[in-house]
Parts: C-alpha cells; structure tokens; sequence
C-alpha cells in the first residue's frame, strides 16, 4: 500500500505570546520562556541568557503546566468552622480574611509581640518575611533553612566566608578533579546536571561519596558507598594523609587563613584557647623574618606555622596550625580507623588523598590573568590548584553536620583551593566577613509590646554575649534558636516550633502563622506527635494548646486542614517575585546576578499572592515601614511595589540592576519606578559581570573587595581571612568552664564543653551513640526523586506517573541474611515508632544503610489525589519513626534532635530494623490516618485530554 | 501492508550518551510537555489524580543496575522510537498511517488513517509505540517535526524538545546518514551501538556506552606512608613540623 503522507505544518508558531520568569519547581530558580496560545500555558522552555540554566531545564520545570494546573489548587480563603484536622472550612472574602488576621496579630502585638511564632517553608521572599517579623516586633522568626541545610551555610560562613550552592561553586570549566559528598538529586538542580555534563566531556574525574548509588552518584569515576553520617572521619583521614606525606599548600596557608594566629596556652584561664591580640586587637603571629611577635594581618611578615612562643605577658601561645596539624596528625585519624568507621577501605582513602594531591600540586592552573592582592601588591598571573567538591544534605542533615562541613573546607583550603582557578569559586556577595557581622535581634529587654525588633532576627553569634537567653540562661526564642541548645541557629530551627509552642516549652505561642510549609506531614519528625501537638487541648481553656494557625499555600496540602485560617496563595506563574541579593542569591562566579518572577497568566480563583497580602496585613497592623507618615499603605501595589520602592538601606533595595533615575546604577541607587519594566525586557534577570581582575582570590582581591564595598555587599574592604581555627566557638566553651558574665546552666556544660571545639572533628552521630546498634543496626535515610526534588510532585499528574509510590530499598546481601526477597513487605522500627512497606533490593547501597524516596507517601484524600492513589495506599514516610526530641539526659532534659552547634534537624541520623511482615500485612502502608477532605471539594478527572485544545494550531 | 522508501536522504535520530544520563527525566517530561500540544495532541492520561496512572509518554526513562559487586553499575537508559531503517511497525501497517519519510527518515503516524489496531506495537521490538486509549490512535517519538524545521523558532532551538531540554548534554540530535557530521563522529569515537541489532531493523538512534570506571577496580592502591615510615614512633608527625617550619612570605 502507497504511503498517504498528512500534511505536517511544519512551522506552526508555539503560541501568540511568550513571557519570560523565573522558575520555581524547585529551589534552583531557572529562568524560563512560558508560551501562551489563548491564555493557557502552551510550553515551558529554559532560557538560554540565563545564568543559572543556560536554556536547559529539568524535569520538574518542563512539567510545571501539570503544577499551576493542578486540582488541587485552593479556591478562596478558608475559615476553619469545624475542629481542628476536620477539614470543614468556610469559604469566606479576603476582606473577611484579612480583617481576622489583622485582629489576631493586632492582639498579640499589643500585649507581646514573641507570641507570634512566624516561620516560612520554601520562601524565597525571606528578605520581605524576615523584615516583616522584624517590623512586627517577634523574634520568633525562620524560613526552613534549620531543617534542610544551616549546617552547610553556617559551617561555610563562618570558616570562610561562603558556602556551596549560592554561596560558591566548583569551577566547573577548569576544574581537574572533582568530589561530590552527599548531593542525592538535590541542591542545586541544573546547574549540578549540566556540570557533570561539562566534566564528562572534559573527561574529569568524578568522585561520588554517598550511601546510595543513584542519579548523579551513578555516573561518577569512583562510587564510596560510605556509612551514614561519617564523612567527617573520612575526610579527617584524607587530611591525615596529606599532612603525613606533605602535600598541603603551606604559602597559601600563611597568606589566606589564620593558620599562623597565635591561640593563647593557659588552661584555667578565662582566656585559654583564645588568639592572642595584641594592643591594637590583631591578631599576634610569630615574624621568622624579624624574630619577634607581629601583627599577623600585616603583609611583610614571614609567620611561623609551628612551635611554641612566648607573649609579651609571659605565657605561652602556638601557631593554631600546630594544633590542627597536631589533631589530624594523630592515630585517630589514620585511614585504618576511618576504614572501620566509614566503611571505606582504608587504601582508597590512602588514594584519594594522593589523587587530590597529585591534582592539585601537579597540575596547577596559571591563567594569564593579572590581578592585584589585599596588600595592594600586583601578581601578572592567576594561579590555580584544579580539585574542587561540593557537598549538601547528606553531609548536613546530622547531628555531626557542623564540623563535618567545617572539615570538608578545611580540606579545601589545606589543598589551597578556595576562589581560584579550577577550585571552588565564591559568587558574590560572597565572600563576606567570618562570619557576617549581623547578630540576632530579640536579645532579653529588646521586644516589648507594639514595638519592632531593634534588628533582624536572624544573625551570627560570635560569642555568648549574642545568645538570646534570659538571665538563667533558658531561651528566649520558642525554637530555642540561639540559646544553648543551639548557639549558632543561624537559621532558626522550623522544626522545633510545633512541638514547643504545644508543650509551652519554653512558652506557649498565641497565634502560629507558615506559609509554604507541610508541617503536619513531610516536613515534621514524628508525624503522629505534630498532629497531636496541632489538635491537643489545654483543658482548663478549652483552647487548642496552639491557639491560632494561619496557613498560606497555593495547594491543598496536608497542613491545610490544621489551621483556622487559610490564606490561599497564587501558582508561580500567577505572581511578582523578586530573588534577591538580600535573600538567597542566584550569582554566578563570574558575577553576582538577580532575578523577578512577573505574572504570566491571571488567576482564574480568588487567591492572592502571599507576599502582597503580608503587605497588606503589616499596612493593616500599621507596622513602621508598611505605612506612611500619615498611616496609609506604603506600598498600595502589592509585592511589584515593594520590590522597586523599599529601601533597605540608602540606595539598597530588593534588586541590584536597573537602579537609579535613569534605571543605570548598579548595586545602590534610587528607586527607579521603570525598575521591572527593565527586567522584563532584560528576561526577567540582571547579571552583573565582574573584571577580570575581580574573578578570582575575591577574599583577597583588591578590586573586587573595593567594588563590593562600593556597591554594599560588605561593610568594609577588608580581606576575609580563613578560620581554620574557629575562635568563636572557643568562646562558648569558655563559658562552660565558669567563664564570662553569660554561662550556660549546669546542665548544658558538657555539651558545649564537647562541641564546641574551635578545631573540627569527627563524632558519632547521637542516635547512633544513644541507641543499641545491635537492636537498631541499620541507618535509614531518604533522597528526593530528582524530578520531585524540592517540589510538590505528587499532585503533578506527568511527575507522579513516573513515581507515585516508594520502596524501601536495601542491599541484596542484608535482605538475604534477613530472609527478605524483593517486594516483600516489612516492618521498619525505630526508638519511637513502626512503618510498614514494601522493599525492593539493590547492590548499589551501603550493606548497613536502609533508604526510600523522600515525601512520596501523602496522606489519603491531601493533594487532589484520589483515596485510593498508591501516595496514599503504598506510598510511606520515614518522619513517623524520627523523633523530634532525643533520649532524657544530663538531668532529665531532651535536647532535639538537631545538631549541637546550629540546631539542624539531624534527619538522617535515624537508626531502624527491620523484620518480613506477615503474608496476610501485605498489601498496604502503615500508619494509616483519617482521609482528609478538601474543602473545595473533591474533582476527580478520570482522563486529562490536556493539550488538545492546541491541537487544530499545531497542524 | 505499508512500503518504505528505497533510501532516504538523511538519517535523522538521536545519539544518547549513557555515560552522561543521569535519569532526571527533563527529556521523558519536555516531550510530554512539546508533544501534548503539538502534531500528536494530546498525549492523553488515564487517571491522571486517581489509583493508576498512566497516559502516552513519547519518551522514556529506565534506571536499573547491571552486574554485581565491585562491578555493579546503574543505568539510566531512555528509550524512544529509534526511527529505524527498516521499521517494521512500517511494514506492519494495514492502512498506511505509519510511514517513513523519504526526505529525512523519521517515522511517523498520520492519526487521520490510523485505525489503532496496534500492530505496529507488537512489531516494535523497542516498545516505543504508545496507544493513546482517549483517542483510540497509535503515537510515538516524531523527532519533533513541528520543531526541527520551525521556521519562527531560533536556528539554534530547531530541535528535538528532548535534546533541548537534556540538562547533562547527554542527547545529540542530526544526520547519522552523514558520516562527518558531529553526531556520526561522536559514534565514531565513542563507540556508539545499536539497540537489539539482531533484530535485523537497523535503528538510526545510537547509543554510546558508559565510559571504563576509574575506581578502586582499575587504580593501583597508593603506598602507605606510616606503614613505611614506621607511625608508632612519632617520626612522621616531626618530619611533617619540621617540613612545615619553613620560612614563608605572604
């Protein structure tokens, strides 16, 4: 038969319009092009110009039409009619809605602003929610960075200024070798995808060290399938062998890093293990030039690296390079103990330390490229040493998570490879001081009725006297941030606030107030108890314990049904966002760069964006800088207003580009009210490209220090000097020992005596070190699909076709020794708590590491999803076997289960076992809990035709 | 049944590095997302909120391990039309809706003359014909034709939705009927394979192979420095001071 060829248009335009913005499936923020025939969203495509994607786009960003047209949508602000969890709501006006929020937060302001507990998921508008706690006057203030990744950004900040992700990043074009700890699918998305994509073609070495062998991991070099949680001894051990073999870039060190400092000897005193100053507060090093004690930030000095020297007063002080040496140095670094600790043999540790070695010294990079240094002294080259890592949640996500990330850039700067050629690269506005300047507001005397925080409330402590504490030294915030449990919060700790504000530990919140957060569900540990915490109440009252709940989010979520108020927010393609260099920036090496989301489509509900109805609420409160002098609304046009017209400082608003009456500044600048017109015409973003001369050593680097002063990105042009020896935490263990006007009480002084070591080191996670091994003798974790990384995937009906159930997955080995065959179901147990699933076998795991998909499991009826959706019937979660609060110790007390210094919720930490379940158990997930009903109603479409109606366009 | 051209001008397909995919699925929902609103509209889904779904995906991702032990591998491994030289789900078909295009050799469908009696999928050995059960028509991978020669596209975006998306740069488009062009001398240098060539239907998509490992398996073990210098003794912890106390300028 003779082939009847169609008609094939062949050039069919894709849509009538095309709008550029930004993405936000994900944390990544890619810049898109969204085509739009008749009003409806027709295709997604990356946007080539931007920087942060270069025109790809994930799998998440090209199934965003399934997200912003998703049942499960909220219609209308809600108000809660039914009890708590009942899920019967009323549909009522945003005036209404409004009007109530304004009246709850109104009272509670008048009588004590802290018992407004505000905390926000996957905001990426902190800088407006931080400001805006501030304003209000809570210090009771975070988004979710305390239960994702603080340890990563703190550990970063203060030893050097920076950190992975936003904060810096391999030099992907130049690098020679690189190591990737702990990244499962996650931070960042594409820029990590096209990478690995740019080294594979370069043909360089990628090492992967994770538990699990999936995405990423699966393509590198050398798979290290190490145990949970002990990455820091494995690169204690790495470290220990560059020390023994002598490959460790000492010129680097004398120029770039404290090594030199000299740390005060003279156990007792109130200044043991403190750096020498001398009368002008420097820093003392020992001059081998001169022979004597010397100014160590000065550049003509030859500083000594070891042996002992005596002060002007007598005592003895040492370079704190003689200390940290001494450390690694030792047995208990050797790669025979981190052989039997990490599971990784002790030869290819011994390997790896020679393969980074052999890169780093042996193929050093020269780029001919001249720049001059912090002395003001011109070098005619750029000099490089091409090994490069990144790290994120696995490293992170511990209770050891602040000083394995410490030891990781220590590494990094032993092997001289920080802000230089082929190593790890800072993206302004990092590199900024160790750490930043700013402290924590909401110190003890500083919030007071209808009164707002003296600051924001998020900083960096540098010692005791930052903590907010009350004279006994109990917290003050009601994360317990920044109090003893966790001195270096730096980014609160979101997954304490339920549990504390329902046990009125250390007091009760009036009104609780999230957005973007399903903390009733995936982002809680101990799911169970949070639901209690959220429906329990006080019987002398008759209130609930957590008197009050606004919720804001665009989806019918798990939390939904637990709050009293609901704000319904706009899909990201309904609304103005900015992303902000005073927020999490999306820089590049080469250049600092921001971006705006702009509607592209209008809402075809009665939602608003969440940003401007805060706006308005803090109008409504008439917070100082929401309103004018008169009272009115500062900004009466929502988010877009805010985003041109607020000043954080002079000149400094949310967007760097376009600044100034003519739209020409860059960095500080008037108000310019054509200020997004130029960023639509620009695709939605400004990238600022930086000199030559400012792309490289920018910690050390004249030109650039100087610019980023001048454009406000530091305070001071100062070089950011290295913290291999991190003085602050020794000032913390100084109170410990008796010493100073803020201690902590008797009960936490071995703890901070133990952990706050200004020297890394390596320590067994807690619930590993509190639990029987032999009854818990399996770590268990979770990764993130990469194409539901950081995103609500399971309502996405393209994304949830491709996952929408999860396996526990284990090695082939252990589940024969445990008589489990593949997709037998069985029961996992925990300290607190059992869940039943499936399992399916793998050889690509650590023998002693249990893992599943992270968030797969959804509640029954949440999300838009039929009752009988396999989320909901096989679908499961590890939280429910995560406690939130470790074993009673040291007096009865329970610390979180978080990290010591930063309070990082230690995720995955969790220790299990686990057992075949009975043939007749088979079947079903466990726990079970009440379906959920949405109050808009159920829609239950039985075939999705979507696309057809581009059909007749398209041939 | 349906005949096929003689020859064809180009060989149109895709080289998929398998050394390069990390499984992400960007290509498996771009083509959803290209292909639902463009010459095979809709790419219609079952269920799509309810207990199965399921719906006509143009492109699929596989992850799975090969080998075990020390030489165990993951694999990530998309699988689309291969827009074979001599397809039989061509051959197959009774009313001749499934064609090759002399011009450029893709296959195609023309859902106008589909009957959707699926016998182009039993004789696919690939399984990349997807029945689309709403429209009672058979799809598959069109190389994105709407795309390729779209003249109100930029030259640079005149391919596949799948190669443009691909975040790795694991998907290469062009002419495998051209021996230089820079797709054929990836396959050449990287020794590019067919999928199941025993099947006889000589597919123009290639693979190329993941790269030899660079682990433990294929390096030498580094020496053991305490081991030879004798640790126990201190004698390497002095010789690195003493290798450290040097005089050093800033």
């Amino acid at each position: 038969m003779p082939t009847g060829e169609p008609h094939i248009a062949l050039s069919a335009p894709v849509g009538d319009t095309c709008k550029t913005t930004t993405c936000y499936m994900c944390a990544c923020r890619c810049g898109i092009k969204v085509h739009l025939r008749n009003g409806k969203v027709r295709y997604i495509e990356g946007n080539r110009d931007h920087p942060v994607n270069r025109g790809v786009l994930c799998g998440k960003g090209s199934a965003g039409i399934m997200q912003h047209y998703s049942p499960a949508r909220l219609q209308a602000p809600l108000k809660r009619v039914g009890p708590r969890g009942s899920g019967e709501f009323a549909e009522i006006s945003w005036d209404e809605a409004l009007g109530l929020a304004t009246e709850w937060l109104g009272d509670v302001r008048q009588k004590d602003p802290s018992r407004l507990a505000l905390f926000t998921g996957r905001d990426q508008s902190q800088a407006l929610t931080g400001w805006f706690a501030q304003q209000y006057g809570t210090p009771n203030f975070a988004a979710h960075g305390g239960f994702c990744s603080v340890n990563m950004a703190a550990a970063g900040l203060y030893t050097f200024g920076g950190s992975f992700w936003e904060f810096g990043d391999p030099d992907w074009d130049r690098t020679k070798y690189f190591v990737l700890f702990g990244v499962a699918e996650d931070h960042a998305s594409n820029p990590i995808k096209t990478a690995l994509g740019k080294l594979k073609a370069r043909g360089v070495k990628i090492v992967a060290v994770n538990p699990v062998r999936t995405g990423y991991n699966a393509i590198a070099d050398e798979w290290i399938g190490i145990r949970p949680g002990t990455d820091g001894m494995l690169v204690g051990a790495l470290i220990h062998e560059l020390l023994q073999t002598q490959r460790i870039d000492l010129d680097y060190l004398v120029r770039y890093t404290n090594a030199p400092w000299l740390v005060i000897r003279d156990p007792g005193a109130p200044d043991d293990g403190l750096i020498a100053r001398g009368e002008n507060g420097k820093p003392l090093a020992f001059d081998k030039k001169s022979g004597t004690l010397a100014d160590a930030t000065l550049a003509d000095i030859a500083p000594a690296l070891v042996g002992e020297y005596r002060l002007p007063d007598g005592r003895t002080a040492v370079p704190s390079f003689t200390l940290m040496a001494e450390r690694f140095l030792s047995a208990e670094y050797s790669p025979d103990k981190a052989a039997a600790i990490t599971g990784v043999p002790a030869d290819t540790i011994r390997r790896l330390a020679r393969e980074l070695a052999r890169t780093a010294f042996e193929e050093q990079i020269t780029l001919d490229m001249p720049w001059t240094d912090w002395a003001g002294r011109r070098h005619e080259t750029t000099t490089g040493r091409p090994v490069s890592m990144h790290a994120m949640r696995g490293i992170s996500a511990h209770s050891n998570g602040f000083h394995t990330c410490r030891l990781l850039h220590v590494l990094q700067i032993l092997l001289g490879s920080i802000d230089c050629p082929g190593g790890f690269r800072y993206k302004p506005p990092f590199p900024r001081p160790t750490p930043p300047p700013n402290r924590p507001a909401g110190k003890l005397g500083s919030v007071a009725a209808g009164k707002p925080l003296p600051g924001a409330p998020l900083g960096f402590p540098q010692g005791p006297e930052d903590l907010l504490v009350d004279g006994e030294g109990q917290p003050l915030r009601i994360d317990k941030a920044y109090s003893w449990d966790a001195p270096i919060a730096a980014h609160g700790l979101m997954h304490m606030v339920i549990t504390n504000a329902a046990n009125a530990d250390p007091y009760p919140v009036d009104v609780l107030f999230m957005y973007m957060a399903n903390m009733s569900w995936n982002s809680s540990m101990n799911v169970p108890a949070v639901l209690r915490y959220l429906t329990e109440k006080d019987p002398e009252t008759g209130d609930y314990r957590i008197p009050k709940i606004i919720y804001s989010d665009a989806y019918f979520s798990e939390m939904v049904p637990y709050a009293d108020l609901i704000l319904p927010d706009t899909t990201y393609l309904e609304r103005w966002d900015c992303i902000s260099l005073l927020d999490r920036p999306i820089s590049e090496p080469d250049g600092p760069a921001d971006a705006i989301r702009q509607p592209v489509v209008e809402p075809d509900r009665d939602v608003r964006p969440f940003q401007t109805v805060l706006i308005d609420i803090g109008a409504r409160l008439k917070l100082p800088g929401f309103v004018d002098d008169k009272g009115a609304p500062k900004f009466p046009g929502g988010y877009a207003d805010y985003i041109v017209n607020h000043e954080r400082g002079p000149g400094i608003g949310s967007l760097a580009g376009f600044r100034g009456a003519d739209g020409k500044s860059y960095g500080k600048g008037a108000a310019n009210p054509k200020q997004l017109d130029a960023y639509i015409a620009n695709g939605c973003f400004y990238h600022h490209h930086l000199a030559p001369e400012q792309r490289f050593y920018k910690h050390a680097n004249k030109a650039y220090l100087d610019w980023a002063k001048e454009v406000g990105f530091i305070g001071a042009a100062d070089p950011v000097i290295f913290q291999l020896y991190l003085e602050p935490l020794q000032k913390f263990r100084l109170a410990a020992r008796g010493h100073g006007a803020v201690q902590p009480p008797a009960s936490h002084r071995r703890r901070i005596e133990t952990f706050f070591d200004p020297i890394p080191f390596w320590y067994a996670p807690f619930e590993g070190a509190v639990l029987d091994e032999a009854e818990f003798p399996l770590h268990a974790i979770t990764q993130r699909p990469m194409h539901m990384y950081h995103s609500w995937g399971s309502q996405n009906a393209w994304l949830r076709q491709i996952t929408a159930e999860n396996r526990l997955y284990i090695h082939r080995d252990r589940a024969r020794a445990l008589g489990i065959g593949d997709d037998d179901w069985v029961w996992i147990t925990s300290a607190i708590g059992r869940v039943k699933c499936q399992v399916r076998l793998m050889e690509g795991v650590n023998p002693d590491t249990v893992w599943t998909w992270n968030a797969l499991g959804k509640r029954k009826g949440a999300w838009g999803l039929a009752p009988d959706a396999p989320e909901a019937t096989r679908g499961f979660l590890l939280n429910h076997l995560i406690s939130e609060l470790l074993p009673e110790r040291e007096g009865g007390y329970r610390f979180s289960n978080s990290d010591p210094v930063t309070g990082q919720a230690a995720w995955y930490d969790l220790r299990v076992r686990i057992e075949k379940a009975k043939p007749e158990e088979a079947g079903e997930s466990w726990p079970r809990f009440e379906r959920l009903v949405n109050p808009h109603g159920e829609m239950q479409l039985a075939v999705s035709s979507f696309g057809s109606e581009f059909r007749e366009a398209a041939r | 049944m349906t005949t096929l051209p003689e020859s064809t001008g180009k060989k149109l397909g895709l080289v998929i590095d398998l050394d390069t995919c990390v499984g992400c699925q960007a290509c498996a929902t771009s083509c959803k997302e290209w292909n639902t609103g463009g010459y095979s509209a809709p790419l219609t889904d079952q269920q799509p909120y309810g207990a199965d779904p399921h719906g006509a995906w143009l492109n699929r991702i596989h992850g799975y391990e090969v080998g075990e032990g020390s030489q165990s591998r993951t694999v990530h491994f998309p699988r689309s039309c291969l827009h074979c030289e001599t397809p039989a789900c061509v051959t197959v078909c009774p009313t001749g809706a499934s064609y090759k295009r002399a011009e450029d050799g893709i296959v195609l469908v023309n859902p106008d003359t589909c009957i959707g009696c699926k016998l182009c999928s039993w004789a696919c050995p690939y399984g990349a014909r997807e029945y689309d059960y709403a429209d009672g028509v058979m799809k598959k991978c069109t190389l994105c034709i709407d795309r390729i020669y779209n003249e109100t596209f930029e030259p640079e975006d005149r391919i596949p939705a799948c190669v443009r998306a691909c975040p790795t740069g694991a998907r290469h488009f062009g002419d495998l009927g051209d021996p230089t062009s820079a797709v054929s001398t990836l396959v050449a240098e990287r020794g590019g394979f067919d999928l199941l060539p025993e099947t006889g239907y000589k597919p123009v998509n290639k693979y190329l192979p993941p790269r030899p490992r660079r682990d433990a398996t294929t390096t030498p073990a580094a020496p053991d420095v305490s081991a030879a210098n004798g640790s126990d003794d201190g004698s390497v912890s002095a010789r690195f001071f003493a290798w450290a106390d040097k005089m050093l300028s800033r």
